[in-house]
């Protein structure tokens, strides 16, 4: 008999850690195997179901980040510590750690895109001898933006990282300017050796890649996570198709040589 | 073995078949036509054999039993989550060649795209189908241009001929029924067409290129993105997931999956006001190069059947298949660009 994908399963929330009035982080219990990039449908009976990434993985739970932008992020929302949520998944390729290992890697993010590549970021501060460098550079709109700043605390001494906001008001500590800005002030042993990351908005990946690719990467060494709209998770709906690529099966990790043929 | 029956014959099969299956076949349906006065042939129920309707090409396809346009998955209560249930019967379903080698197409995405479609699973195990032989190809049809005007994997084929009925079968089961009910054995193949008036040729230099091409302009002002060429086309997939509550009690509700159109406004939006392909020639291009391009790309022949039916429901009288015989001098404008 074939198994109900679409069923979804009970985690109970363990946590909720408020960022901002519009962003929480739920941690949910979950004892599957799962990669950082992956991502889940967070349902909620008679509303409906939002892909979620996984923002970070811990000893039995899963951290879920999670904007609240409409009906199912509001109901989402309006769940406590101790609530039961329902899931299905882990979908998608995600990242795989293991190929940056040795490497020199960048990796580039914009606001709550962040989440899908957090997992990645967490296992190389806690594996310093892993990796021969680890740039991160993120940018959020406005300070009052910006999420896990208890993260960049912790990891700023394990990493190169570059917090930066599009604006700010005058005297303010932030660095302001896109995190384009500082690709070209990157510095590093070998940039055509080097591997990036990018996540965030489809116009920041645009640019961001490109300024990667002037500062010297090789494409096949760029990575990208996509989102589409996604109504199954599981190449079903369609939605998320891509010309012959379905982004939640096929991705929503790709490498650039990949994503660059990728036209909507 | 192929048989020869009488009508009554053929009626007392289906009688029999009635007892374990739901039997469909293309039905008149009065008024349901485009114009007003017209009939609409259209997929129902049948009893008798004199309800199939043979001469004419139905206007929606057979792929509403597999996938109903809206299909419920879950009721959902208080605290509970209680799956659909199956139907009791199993389904028999009369169609054409092309609409069989449909599918193939549909079981290409639900079966093996993927996880397995547990919904589309459990009823496609019980479905059998029943292949109507074409004596003629009708308006708009390109089967034989997409090769699928021949098939044999039917479970059993019927067509009209002289003063009775001539039926191929392949399924064991069956068999002592039919020989049961039949007048005599004989060898029997089912008629395809060879012709069809309306050829398609798809070049070969296809790639996603042709998206730079100026031909997709012209649908942005032709169309309406009313997406029934995407509702009519049997190899078409697409559906949207959709929860309600009930507005007497809205402690109860369920969640639904509902046929989805790439032709219409909202399939590609997300939160925050982001969508992709909000031209309508995008999404024409979308549509066409996964009908005769990018499907072929990832599953090793194309989506499109050739029906024709897109070109027989559009409005607009917009063609398909004159779109696709467009795709060669597209192919070496977007070549000459890049030269
Ligand atoms: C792979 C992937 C990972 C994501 N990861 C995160 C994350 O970690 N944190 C986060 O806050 N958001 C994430 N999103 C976006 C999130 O899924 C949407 O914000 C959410 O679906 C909005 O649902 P809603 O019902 O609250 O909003 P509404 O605007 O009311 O949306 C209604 C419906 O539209 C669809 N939809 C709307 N926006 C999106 C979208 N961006 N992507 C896919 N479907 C959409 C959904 O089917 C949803 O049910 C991710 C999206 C994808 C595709
Ligand atoms: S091509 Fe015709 S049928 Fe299809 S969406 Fe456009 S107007 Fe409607
Ligand atoms: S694209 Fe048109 S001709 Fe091809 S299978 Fe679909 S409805 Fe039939
Ligand atoms: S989300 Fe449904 S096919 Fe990818």
């Amino acid at each position: 008999m074939t198994h109900n994908e679409y069923k979804p399963f009970l985690a109970e929330i363990k946590d909720v850690i408020k960022h901002t009035d519009k962003e929480y982080t739920f941690r949910l219990t979950y004892e599957g195997a799962v990669k950082p990039g992956q991502f889940f449908e967070v349902s909620i009976p008679k509303y409906g179901e939002a892909p979620i990434s996984v923002c970070g993985i811990n000893d039995g739970t899963v951290d879920l980040t999670i904007r609240r932008v409409g009906k199912v992020t509001n109901e989402i929302f309006a769940h406590r510590a101790g609530d039961r949520l329902f899931l299905r998944g882990p979908y998608g390729n995600g990242f795989d750690v293991g190929s940056y290992k040795n490497k020199e890697l960048v990796i580039v993010a914009g606001g709550t895109g962040f989440s899908p590549v957090r997992g990645v970021v967490e296992y190389f501060a806690r594996h310093t001898q892993d990796i021969k460098g680890l740039t991160l550079i993120v940018g959020f709109k406005t300070p009052a933006d910006i999420l896990f700043r208890e993260d960049f605390a912790v990891w700023k001494d394990k990493m190169q990282l570059i917090l930066t906001v599009d604006q700010a008001e005058e005297g303010s500590s932030y660095q302001v300017g896109l995190v384009t800005d500082y690709i070209p002030k990157l510095s590093l042993k070998n940039a055509e050796t080097a591997e990036a990351i990018v996540v965030g908005p489809p116009v920041m990946i645009h640019f961001t890649t490109l300024a990667l690719l002037k500062a010297g990467f090789r494409e096949e060494n760029i990575w990208v996570s996509m989102e589409r709209k996604m109504c199954c998770g599981i190449g079903k709906c369609g939605h998320c198709k891509v010309n012959d690529t379905y982004i939640c099966l096929d991705g929503p990790v790709f490498n650039f040589t990949k994503s660059r043929e990728l036209i909507d | 073995m192929g048989f020869f029956l009488a009508k009554d014959g053929v009626n007392a099969v289906l009688e029999r078949w009635r007892d374990d299956y739901l039997i469909y076949a293309p039905v008149r349906m009065a008024g349901g036509g485009p114009y007003s006065d017209t009939d609409s042939i259209q997929y129902g129920q049948i009893h008798r054999v004199e309800e199939i309707v043979y001469d004419q090409k139905s206007r929606y396809s057979f792929k509403e039993i597999l996938l109903p346009l809206s299909q419920t998955l879950f009721f959902f209560t208080e605290d509970q989550i209680k799956e659909a249930e199956e139907l009791k019967k199993g389904a028999i379903i009369f169609l054409r060649s092309c609409d069989l080698h449909a599918v193939k197409r549909l079981d290409q995405v639900y079966l093996q795209n993927g996880f397995e479609d547990y919904y589309y699973q459990r009823l496609r195990k019980r479905v059998k189908f029943v292949l109507m032989g074409c004596q003629k190809a009708f308006e708009n049809c390109f089967c034989v241009d997409m090769q699928t005007n021949i098939i044999d994997t039917y479970d059993a084929s019927l067509e009209e001929n002289g003063d009775g009925y001539v039926m191929d079968n392949h399924c064991a089961e069956w068999e002592s029924l039919l020989s049961k009910y039949s007048l005599r054995q004989l060898d029997v193949r089912p008629s395809h067409v060879t012709e069809t008036n309306v050829h398609v040729e798809i070049p070969p230099g296809v790639s996603i290129d042709v998206a730079k091409s100026k031909m997709w302009d012209e649908y942005d002002g032709r169309c309406i993105n009313c997406g029934r060429c995407n509702f009519v086309c049997p190899t078409c997939t697409c559906f949207t997931m959709q929860d309600i509550f009930y507005t007497d009690n809205g402690k109860v509700g369920e969640r639904r999956r509902v046929a989805a159109s790439c032709m219409v406004d909202g399939y590609t939006d997300v939160a925050g006001g982001g969508s992709y392909r909000k031209k309508n020639g995008e999404r024409m291009r979308f549509k066409v190069l996964h009908k005769v391009y990018d499907f072929k790309k990832r599953f090793g022949y194309h989506m499109c059947v050739g029906c024709g039916r897109c070109d027989d429901i559009c409005p607009e009288y917009i063609s398909f298949s004159h779109c696709i015989n467009k795709l060669g001098s597209a192919v070496k404008e977007v070549d000459g660009n890049d030269a």
